[in-house]
């Protein structure tokens, strides 16, 4: 038999309809929806007459707007309307919803996996292009607009031209402080934020292979900021061990015939790729943004660039208005930048391991004095668990809010934003100009980098601490 | 949805790389839960100064680019966010063809379902757009979806590719539910061999 890779697999399991020169008609085996990209999709179905084809395979959280402050009041009104809106779609169309009150409630891309709505082999999409945040189960996870909500809404099928392949094999022992984060920063430096348009990245290589669950979630949640469709990591041990005892697979009680399964979805031995980089982790060192674009990424210990040595025209225009934007001059050492804020939260960043692996880093000091720090865990089971371990008070004594889950700063939808000059460290996953805030200038880092920049008021390198970090 | 017709108008210069949906349309203009009337916070945060004034050296508040419907923009246009405000946004405001060297993928999807054309061009033919729509004589282009092509007075003229699917739902403003619904029997059997979810 031919050798497939896991993408192959799950393409050829999902196809309904294909013909000569059309996209393909794909089956969607979850859909997840949340209260911003959907109001305008649930529309379209009641002026249609149309009513959700699969109740079952469709899951509603609120997450985008909501404060993490006093989250029983809204005191935005747009805001307000939203969060109503998607209650009232939930139920108009018989959609199970983890609402505020919910003590499951969270990041959409961090409940799914939680619940163990996320598994193997499945397509799943969510109007949100952090979508790929799933494909770490070995699931083919692509982000889409409000329209195929809308079409998945009723039909539980999209129609899907077929992307290319494209293998990143990571090698080599990661060094101390080097986390997931700073390797998908280094991908993303490496191969630009168009690098994989049109494909479906799958990460690979022991390096990979070693990552935890979370691990891995933070690689294939920056995908899409590579260009990419979607990323993902061939599902195995560590992936079947992670969902074991999750809610949603205790609940159908047949684990041991899901991972039967689930076994043989992993890309065969000499399956081939359209495309293919290899890369070295024991070479990287922990990454640290300067500009406007998550390709702008340097090491810690680095400079910001001088558009004077670059000779593409364009690409100088972009390094010089980047700096212009970031306030920041040519050749400007990383660890003398100094910062307002220190976000840690985000679907990239804002899992139970993130928030261990940075409390490390903070406890027993404080908080800079002039640096306003904030940790928003990614779901109210994150948040439990953490306070379980007493992290919640690490952090608050070092001078951390600690606050309610949701998306936050990360894109500041909600009250949560930079003022405009204000920069910030923060563990998200895009520093667009105004992403968190209007004038406000992002620095992506991983969560530890973040902590011991809350410390110290600018850049550190971690690998100057001496922290066990254990796997993180 | 509307029937793509064929386009002639002067070119709106972006000349910016990576453009992504967050300058587009700003997060602030997310939680309306209607389609309409995304048109006036296109590009916000570059069409306006802080105070909320217009900042003219923006190229969408030029006086010759008033009315534009082709917008021109550099590499990796529509990068970011699945919002599909951001089309909304651009439709609304007037343009309904983009050219560029490339496209984000989730962009370029979204822009189909909203009867808005993007077209990828080789470099030195964006060159050449972006240099006539920066001098006096802006020639308008006109582009025509049935035939693939972009051309103008000066002489220039162009075929592009596109997904001849894509093209005919554009041409005939189809909507993509009820083409799916044509295979309801198809999905019907398919869940029946819906096995390990």
């Amino acid at each position: 038999m031919k050798s497939k890779t896991l993408f192959e697999k799950i393409w050829e399991k999902h196809v309904v309809h294909e013909e000569d020169g059309k996209p393909t008609l794909l089956y969607i085996d979850l859909h997840l929806v949340h209260e911003v990209t959907s109001p305008q999709a649930f529309e379209g179905l009641r002026e249609t007459n149309r009513q959700v084809r699969r109740k079952d395979l469709t899951f509603a959280t609120m997450d985008h707007n909501v404060p993490t402050i006093n989250r029983n009041k809204i005191e935005d009104e747009v805001s307000a309307k939203q969060i109503d809106a998607l209650r009232k779609n939930c139920s108009d169309f018989d959609v199970e919803l983890f609402d505020l009150s919910s003590p499951y409630q969270g990041i959409v891309h961090v409940i799914g996996p939680e619940q163990g709505l996320t598994r193997p082999g499945m397509t799943i999409v969510c109007g949100d292009s952090h979508t790929s945040t799933h494909g770490a189960f070995g699931s083919l996870a692509f982000g889409i607009g409000t329209s195929e909500v809308e079409h998945v809404l009723a039909t539980q099928c999209l129609w899907q031209n077929r992307p290319k392949t494209f293998e990143v094999r990571v090698d080599g022992k990661r060094p101390k402080g080097v986390t997931a984060k700073d390797i998908i920063l280094t991908i993303i430096g490496e191969i630009g934020t168009a690098g994989a348009t049109g494909t479906v990245v799958e990460y690979r290589g022991e390096t990979i292979a070693s990552l935890s669950m979370e691990q891995r979630m933070t690689i294939c949640n920056m995908s899409i900021e590579a260009g990419a469709r979607a990323g993902m990591i061939s599902p195995d041990e560590i992936t079947f061990e992670y969902l074991k005892n999750k809610p949603r697979i205790k609940e159908s009680g047949n684990y041991e015939q899901l991972v039967k399964a689930w076994t043989g979805l992993a890309t065969d031995d000499g399956a081939e790729f359209d495309n293919s980089i290899s890369l070295n982790a024991s070479e990287m060192s922990p990454q640290v943004s300067w500009g406007t674009s998550p390709g702008m990424v340097t090491s810690v210990t680095g400079n910001v660039p001088n558009p004077k040595n670059e000779e593409d025209p364009v690409k100088r225009k972009s390094i010089q208005s980047a700096l212009d934007y970031m306030n920041l001059k040519p050749d400007t050492k990383i660890e003398d930048i100094k910062l307002d804020t220190v976000f840690i939260g985000s679907c990239t960043n804002s899992r139970i391991e993130d928030l261990i692996a940075a409390s490390k880093v903070i406890e027993g000091n404080k908080v800079s004095s002039n640096i306003n720090a904030i940790v928003v865990p990614g779901s109210q089971l994150v948040k439990h668990q953490a306070e379980k371990l007493g992290l919640d008070k690490i952090f608050k004594d070092a001078g951390f809010d600690w606050r309610e889950s949701g998306c936050s700063m990360c894109l500041g939808m909600n009250p949560d934003q930079l003022s405009p000059g204000e920069r910030c460290a923060s563990t998200s996953n895009r520093n667009f100009e105004g992403r968190q805030g209007k004038g406000g200038r992002t620095h992506l880092v991983s969560p530890i980098m973040a902590a011991a920049a809350a410390i110290n008021g600018r850049f550190v390198d971690i690998r100057s601490y001496d922290i066990d970090f254990g796997e993180y | 949805m509307e029937k793509f017709k064929t386009v002639t108008s002067v070119l709106t210069p972006l000349d910016s790389a990576n453009v992504d949906t967050d300058q587009i349309i700003p997060k602030q203009f997310l939680k309306k839960i209607e389609k309409t009337g995304f048109g006036e916070f296109l590009f916000y945060d570059w069409r306006y100064n802080d105070e909320g004034t217009i900042n003219k050296n923006f190229v969408l508040n030029k006086k010759e680019y008033k009315g534009s419907k082709i917008l021109l923009a550099r590499d990796n246009f529509g990068c970011g966010s699945s919002r599909e405000h951001a089309p909304w946004a651009l439709k609304d405001y007037g343009f309904v063809v983009i050219i560029s060297t490339s496209f984000a993928d989730i962009f370029y999807n979204n822009c189909f379902k909203n009867g808005i054309l993007p077209i990828v061009v080789e470099e030195d033919n964006l060159d050449y757009l972006f240099k006539i729509a920066t001098e006096t004589k802006n020639f308008p282009l006109e582009v025509n979806l049935l035939e693939n092509e972009i051309k103008n007075e000066d002489g220039f003229s162009l075929k592009f590719e596109i997904d001849t699917f894509r093209k005919e739902c554009l041409i005939k403003g189809l909507d993509d539910i009820d083409l799916t619904m044509a295979h309801s029997e198809k999905i019907d059997s398919f869940e029946k061999t819906l096995k390990f979810t």
